[in-house]
């Protein structure tokens, strides 16, 4: 084991990790922090996204003790204090952005991390983007409605919900 | 997984030293590593990461116009930072997703030498030179067959060079389900000469289509290629595609990576 030092949404947390601690392991089971989650383990489904230094990753596909002095940042780190939700959030709830929720999460840091790159991306970009996440419920479509809303486009023309 | 160590050594004499230890293995961006050890198919007691070795990532370009990138490098920066060489940016910019872009290594890519990879057809096509801890290994001499290089045990790649072609294009046929490559066809010209290489085609991993490469030296145009195909013999047959289909589609994606090129 080895102590592991990270910023995770803000707040500097430690934690022991064996060698083969996966980053997802260590928020979930060490920091409790459930809201990321685990779909298939096989850097597939994008379930597991997180930003790592800004950067959007697969914490399944990541060990614990890579984030050593890194600045994490999970979807429980999206909302502001008071619980008002982040944009994308916002967009995914008002545009009807996910049925069960599984894959939401990843699907929020993903989008936050693709608006952050292309603020006013098109509908192709969007797609595009999140060829890494994978969603069994909705068919995508209000996924990507929601994104395309929560960049400030008008999303009018798309299809009705 | 096994249980392992994970070291983090800051510099590559380190990272060898490390490499040296019974049963070691470096990891690289972790996208095909982390995976097969999940799958309990590889065994090492130490992990060597790479990626907090500085020297490692970058960038830069030689004296003589070629385009150096640090072993360490992600598919992400590549596809950002190698605007001299579109073709390659391009390449980079296709792998797997945003994710396995941010995470993915060149030379994780190049020391695997998965036959659907794309950066052995980009390395192949470019003439590159894979720079190791130890020597420089030219790509002709580097694919050696599925899975398959010229590295040592324990040897590194710090650093890719890729001479950087007057015109180039990769095309990739995607495998929808993993974005690998089905087939992907870099084509690169040249001053001296066009060199065109195929990944995920064959049973022995990425090649040259020397035929392709000959039409193209005298005119390089998607016509020159007109009539030329690949025999089925010796190409992948898997419930992806058979093995005529993929000799079909490297004529098609050859032709389509000139067009894009010209
Ligand atoms: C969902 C998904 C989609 C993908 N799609 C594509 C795709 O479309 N095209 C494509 O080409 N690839 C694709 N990949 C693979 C990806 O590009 C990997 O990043 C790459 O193959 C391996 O690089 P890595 O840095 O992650 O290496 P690792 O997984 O860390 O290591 C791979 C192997 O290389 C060795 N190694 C790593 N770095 C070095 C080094 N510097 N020197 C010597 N040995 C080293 C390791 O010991 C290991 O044996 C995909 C992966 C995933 C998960
Ligand atoms: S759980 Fe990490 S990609 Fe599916
Ligand atoms: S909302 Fe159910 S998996 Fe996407």
């Amino acid at each position: 084991m080895t102590k592991v030092t990270m910023t995770v949404n803000g707040a500097s947390v430690s934690g022991e990790a064996a060698g083969n601690t996966l980053l997802v392991e260590f928020l979930r089971e060490e920091l409790r922090l459930t809201g990321t989650h685990v779909g298939c383990d096989t850097s597939q489904c994008g379930a597991c996204s997180v930003h790592v230094d800004g950067k959007l990753v697969k914490s399944c596909t990541m060990f614990a003790a890579e984030a050593d002095g890194t600045d994490v940042i999970t979807i429980e780190g999206e909302a502001a204090e008071d619980g008002t939700l982040s944009t994308v959030q916002q967009a995914f709830q008002d545009h009807h952005g996910l049925q069960c929720g599984f894959c939401t999460p990843g699907m929020v840091m993903a989008a936050t991390a693709l608006l952050k790159e292309n603020p006013k991306p098109s509908e192709a970009e969007v797609r595009h983007y999140l060829e890494g996440n994978i969603c069994r419920c909705t068919g995508y479509h209000n996924i990507v409605k929601s994104i395309m809303a929560a960049s400030g486009q008008n999303v009018e023309p798309m299809a009705a919900e | 997984m096994y249980a392992f160590d994970l070291e983090r050594p800051a510099t590559v004499a380190d990272a060898v030293t490390a490499l040296g230890a019974d049963e070691a293995q470096a990891l690289g961006g972790g996208q095909t590593l982390i995976p097969t050890l999940k799958q309990r198919l590889a065994s090492p007691s130490v992990l060597v990461s790479l990626s907090g070795i500085a020297e490692m990532t970058g960038i830069c370009t030689r004296d003589d116009g070629s385009l150096a990138i640090g072993g360490g490098t992600t598919h992400a920066a590549v596809a950002v930072g190698a605007d001299v060489f579109p073709g390659l940016a391009g390449l980079a910019a296709g792998i797997g997703d945003p994710a396995v872009r941010n995470r993915g290594t060149v030379g994780g890519s190049l020391a695997n030498n998965d036959p659907s990879a794309c950066y052995p057809a980009g390395a192949l096509a470019s003439g590159a030179t894979i720079v190791t801890n130890a020597r420089e290994i030219p790509a002709d001499d580097y694919f050696q067959g599925l899975f398959t290089t010229a590295l040592e045990e324990g040897e590194v790649v710090t650093e890719v060079r890729f001479p950087v072609p007057e015109a180039s294009a990769y095309m990739k046929f995607e495998q929808p389900a993993s974005r690998f490559a089905l087939v992907g066809v870099f084509v690169a010209k040249h001053a001296d000469g066009v060199r065109v290489a195929v990944t995920g085609a064959s049973e022995n991993g990425v090649f040259r289509w020397s035929e392709a490469e000959a039409a193209l030296n005298d005119s390089f145009t998607a016509d020159a290629l007109n009539g030329l195909s690949l025999p089925a013999e010796g190409m992948i047959n898997d419930l992806h595609g058979s093995d005529a289909y993929r000799a079909h589609i490297t004529a098609v994606m050859t032709k389509r990576a000139v067009t894009a090129a010209c």
